[in-house]
């Protein structure tokens, strides 16, 4: 009877085939036609890790670093992996709770996506490190990322230097070229800003292959597609740490700013805005902490006062506005006023004078050792009112251009972000306030002794000095004097600041008046009792008139007088008269520059100085509120059980311990 | 006398290459599976601990095995061929008393040396046997209602008890011994209802159910319109499809749902929808409602979704022998065992699946010629009992591992890592071959 069945032999072969098809059909759906199961495979397998490269330090003047970077750690997290985690455990170590968890989890896919790590805690103290170390299968979807941290050795010029943060998807928008990850860090401001390109080097990228429990078992297609990371240039600046720290010193309980360049190349030697902040409070993981605080501080000690304060430089102008008349022909430098207490050839205003006796402003030099206020007044309208230009208002335009020659009322492009380019007043801005045709010199004749609506930041003050220290010239004032293995880019980049600038050509004779005069500012002048042992040098006193409350002092000199080698710009907010706070400040920066030491009164004279305290009452009402309420966590901390000792010895000891780990696991 | 002196005579060597390749490709898939670039394959191949060396161990008693069934007398098989199922069924019964727990099945029994035997392989062979035995008794009509029942005992007792230790996929394998049934001349109506049947189900999962029983609706329909002259006649068949549209109905709306939420526990469910590509909702699970402590709520598709993406990387080349990064980084779960052809898939690609099919298919026809050419009913039925197991196990597992069925967990015959799968494929082989060498005598 079998044999009847026959033909279902051949119906059973039909029906192994036919499934035999529907699997090569869908063998050919998975292998050839889908693209996507290979893409799956690598992201299954294949784990990309970024390598950092170290970033660029910043040398002082003298090769000492003001920054290094160390070894720190980083816990991240890939959200979607996390499955298993004894998340309990992992809060306890990091100390947080599970809200604060799922809060962090939560931030990390929506600022990177489930599937790429973000950073979970940034900077581990090595305690917390050592345990989660001990602990790390415990919590699958996490991993720990080695990155390079700053730390400042000196704690010093913080504002300068600037600090390093992740970068948030605005920076992210901002520079997609340039190839930046959420995660990566990057120069939020100063010198770390400006030369981030230089700083940061190129991150290198090496491929692992992973197993389902994401153990790593080795290097993919060896090491074939795998990038070196190169690390960043190095940076050597003019900034004497020194003198840096000097200047902060002096400026303590004040608020102000001080800036010290090197004449004869612009390098800045030191700049300090105060109050200031230790740069290390902004690298640990109470980062956010203090940065929260330091916004909220309403002296704003992350404001950097030296290119963005804008003060009215007062009489530290006079020497310019001579200059201006000497220039433009109109006086000599024998030219004298009688002056007895005042200016009175204006109708509408009366300025008065220091000085009453005849006779101390009876030539340039007479009059820029007295200050009189009357003679550049009388200059100043002399400039303005300048038969050459026909009215006012094309004296102005010509006395304006002069400024900006000289650095006033422009940027003058210092490598450090945001510079402001403080205040000479349009044309436009006159005519508007008095209307067209309807102003003349005795509207704005307070300008002339540096008041009116003209104001100066302490960096182009500074500038000033060196214009005059040189007679007649300025290199751009800058940090960077060169950097490591310098690129042609790079020279070009630096090229704006090695170039002479030669402001105008104005005659020796009429510099040496001005010289002149600012040096005997500081024999008999204003600046008398300010001496720097055994170094003559000129100065020009200043006291701004502050609406708001008491006068800032000012003071700005140059050093040696001949061949001059240091230019000061100081401004002490509330100070009052320019010799008395700012001064003596200005005095020990050349001091010590010159010197390289200071004198033993000096020394004692530095203590009072920086001991004196001008901090208005407001922002001293301020800062004791805050420390009551917050005494307890909101001061800015230390970092916890990073910083306290030596922060770098114990890193290293983390770092060996690493090693030791890792070879203790080979087999 | 002469042949008994001589085993290789009338033994078709064709099959026994074929083995011989496919075991050895099995070995080598498990020892790319096992292999790690650190350390030193040849010192771990000899201290036999890994999975390939083990394999090699049992390939070398399948050799012993196959000798010495070729040595063996043709009548000795059906003479032992009801002995040996009973003892087939006891042996699954003493599961139940010295059994032994793997991954949730209480289906081995420990023996010694650390190995382990599941007699639910093993008891393939004897049901077979017991299948040909009673399929070639002159008495036999298969036709009669009363075979029918006698062969789908034969066949599914085995499959009954595996089913209650948890072994449902291997349960699955025994339906083959139908398609021998249906060779004998088994009813094929009854085979076609079987396969409307599954396909209902299929339908049920796949197709929203009210959409489902429009279809349905509308079919019945046109079938009642198509034969409308026929109706004007009589109105027997009008009754007839109304009956099976209730019928369909009822199973789409309640008794599939019933199954799925009342019968099967939640990963069952879960596998079963997952194969479709759907997610099942572990809440409308009465079962696993019961016992709250762990109801997984996602659908537990994670090995089929490793394995489809191994086989997907391989791509046309494949990525080559020891270089898959799925199969090194262990993804796929059960890859030495029932997810194996993930592995081969993403080393050799399309091109070495392709000609691992060919080698399937071969082995499978050639057994059908082979079958087809015996004079004795009982080593035809045999033949075909060997075939239809072979082709079930290849099917079920190749499909699971593609993502074209749920995983119910059979091995791949001859490649899946595993003593007892690779002697019982070896011990039914080589029976058949030595039948087929008398296949001149007429054995009952």
């Amino acid at each position: 009877m079998s044999v009847f069945n026959q033909s279902r032999g051949t119906v059973i072969q039909i029906i192994f085939t036919s499934v035999f098809i529907v699997i090569v059909l869908q063998l050919i759906n998975l292998q050839i036609f889908s693209s996507k199961y290979k893409m799956a495979a690598e992201s299954n397998a294949v784990f990309r890790k970024i390598i950092y490269p170290d970033r660029g330090i910043i040398y002082d003047r003298k090769k000492k670093a003001l920054l290094e970077n160390v070894i720190s750690f980083d816990l991240i997290v890939t959200p979607y992996e996390t499955k298993g985690t004894d998340t309990a455990f992992l809060c306890n170590i990091i100390g947080i709770d599970s809200i604060e968890y799922k809060r962090r989890i939560k931030e990390a896919i929506n600022k990177n996506t489930g599937v790429k790590p973000s950073i979970f805690e940034p900077i581990l103290g090595p305690d917390v490190y050592a345990k989660l170390y001990e602990n790390m299968y415990k919590f699958p979807g996490f991993a720990l990322s080695e990155r390079s941290v700053r730390t400042y050795p000196y704690n010093t010029a913080a504002q300068l230097l600037g600090y390093i943060a992740e970068v948030d998807t605005t920076f992210l928008k901002k520079y997609k070229a340039d190839g930046y990850e959420m995660g990566d860090y990057a120069g939020m401001s100063g010198l770390e800003k400006t030369y981030e390109k230089i700083l940061m080097g190129q991150r290198g990228i090496k491929r692992y292959i992973r197993d389902n429990k994401s153990r790593i078992q080795g290097t993919y297609e060896k090491g074939k597609y795998d990038t070196v990371p190169i690390a960043g240039k190095n940076l050597f600046t003019s900034i004497d740490v020194e003198i840096q720290q000097l200047a902060e010193k002096l400026l303590q309980n004040k608020i102000g700013s001080a800036v010290a360049i090197n004449p004869k190349t612009g390098g800045i030697i030191a700049m300090v805005s105060s109050p200031t902040y230790n740069p290390n409070v902004l690298t640990g993981n109470q980062r956010k902490k203090n940065w929260g605080y330091m916004v909220m501080d309403t002296s704003r000690p992350m404001y950097n006062r030296a290119i963005k304060g804008q003060y009215p430089p007062g009489s530290t102008f006079k020497p310019l506005g001579a200059l201006v008349a000497l220039d433009q022909g109109l006086i000599t430098p024998n030219y004298g006023v009688p002056c007895s207490g005042g200016y009175g050839a204006c109708n509408s205003v009366y300025v008065r004078c220091e000085h009453s006796n005849t006779g101390h402003a009876a030539n340039l030099r007479l009059a820029l050792a007295n200050s009189c206020n009357s003679y550049f007044s009388d200059i100043f309208r002399k400039a303005i009112d300048n038969k050459l230009y026909g009215n006012a208002a094309q004296g102005y335009i010509k006395w304006k251009e002069y400024m900006n020659a000289f650095g006033l009322g422009r940027t003058l492009e210092v490598d450090l972000p945001s510079e402001d380019k403080a205040n000479i007043p349009d044309v436009s801005k006159y005519n508007n306030y008095f209307g067209a045709n309807r102003w003349n010199s005795c509207s704005i004749l307070t300008l002339g002794i540096g008041q009116d609506r003209m104001t100066a930041t302490p960096i182009q003050m500074a500038n000033l000095m060196c214009i005059i220290a040189n007679r007649g010239h300025y290199f751009p004032p800058h940090f960077v004097d060169s950097i490591e293995n310098e690129s042609e880019v790079e020279t070009k980049m630096l090229a704006k600041y090695r170039n002479k600038h030669v402001v105008t050509h104005i005659a020796d004779t009429a510099y040496q008046a001005v010289v002149d005069g600012m040096h005997d500012v500081t024999i008999y002048g204003t600046a008398a009792y300010i001496k720097i042992p055994g170094i003559e040098y000129c100065a020009k006193t200043g006291t701004a008139q502050n609406p708001h409350g008491d006068n800032h002092s000012l003071f700005v000199a140059f050093a040696p007088k001949d061949n001059p080698r240091i230019a000061v710009a100081v401004v002490v907010e509330n100070g009052g008269y320019g010799s008395v706070a700012a001064g003596p400040i200005a005095g020990f920066i050349m001091e010590k520059y010159l010197n390289d030491t200071i004198s033993k009164e000096g020394l004692t004279k530095i203590e009072e100085v920086s001991k004196m305290n001008l901090i208005p009452d407001a922002i001293k009402k301020w800062y004791t509120k805050h420390s009551q309420a917050a005494a307890t966590t909101k001061k800015p901390t230390n970092n916890k059980k990073e910083d306290n000792k030596e922060p770098i010895k114990s890193t290293l000891i983390l770092n060996d311990d690493k090693k030791k780990r890792r070879d203790s696991s080979k087999p | 006398m002469n042949r008994q002196n001589n085993i290789s005579q009338g033994v078709d060597f064709g099959v026994i290459w074929l083995y011989a390749i496919l075991v050895t490709i099995g070995i080598l898939c498990i020892f790319m599976i096992e292999y790690r670039l650190d350390t030193n394959w040849f010192q771990t191949f000899l201290s036999a601990k890994t999975n390939y060396s083990k394999q090699l161990i049992f390939a070398a008693l399948c050799m012993v095995i196959a000798t010495t069934i070729l040595l063996t007398d043709s009548k000795l098989f059906t003479a032992f061929a009801n002995l040996s199922y009973i003892f087939g069924i006891l042996l699954m019964l003493s599961t139940f008393i010295f059994g032994k727990s793997i991954s949730g099945s209480k289906s081995w029994i420990p023996i010694a040396g650390g190995f382990n035997l599941q007699p639910v392989e093993i008891c393939k062979v004897f049901t077979a046997l017991a299948l040909a035995k009673f399929l070639s008794q002159q008495e036999t009509d298969i036709t009669k209602l009363r075979s029918q029942i006698i062969g789908g005992f034969i066949s599914l007792l085995p499959a009954f008890i595996s089913v209650i230790q948890h072994e449902a996929g291997m349960a699955l394998v025994y339906f083959s011994f139908f398609l021998v049934m249906y060779r004998e001349g088994f009813p094929p109506t009854l085979m076609i209802i079987a396969f409307s049947f599954v396909v209902l189900i299929i339908s049920t999962l796949l197709i929203e159910p009210n959409t489902l029983a429009i279809i349905l609706s509308a079919l019945a329909i046109i079938f009642m319109l198509s034969i409308r002259k026929v109706l004007k006649r009589t109105s027997a068949p009008l009754f007839l499809i109304v009956g099976i549209w209730f019928l369909c109905v009822g199973i789409q709306r309640f008794a599939v749902p019933f199954i799925f939420n009342n019968v099967l526990e939640c990963y069952q469910s879960a596998r079963v929808y997952s194969a479709f590509g759907k997610d099942y909702d572990c809440s409308q699970n009465v079962r696993s409602a019961k016992k709250t402590e762990k109801s997984p709520k996602k659908p537990d598709d994670y090995n089929v979704r490793q394995s489809k993406i191994a086989i997907g990387s391989g791509g046309f080349w494949g990525r080559g022998f020891l270089k898959g990064t799925q199969t090194r980084g262990k993804y796929v779960p059960a890859q030495h065992t029932d997810f194996i052809f993930a592995s081969l898939g993403e080393a050799f690609g399309f091109v070495g699946s392709i000609i691992f099919l060919i080698i399937y298919l071969t082995l499978l026809m050639r057994i059908i010629t082979i079958a087809e050419r015996q004079r004795s009913t009982f080593s035809r039925v045999y033949a075909y009992c060997v075939a239809s197991i072979f082709f079930f196990h290849i099917a079920f597992n190749i499909c699971m591992t593609l993502g074209l069925f749920p995983s119910p967990g059979v091995t791949l015959p001859l490649i899946s890592y595993g003593g007892s799968s690779l002697v019982s494929f070896t011990i039914l082989l080589f029976i058949l071959l030595r039948l087929d060498a008398d296949r001149q005598m007429v054995l009952r």
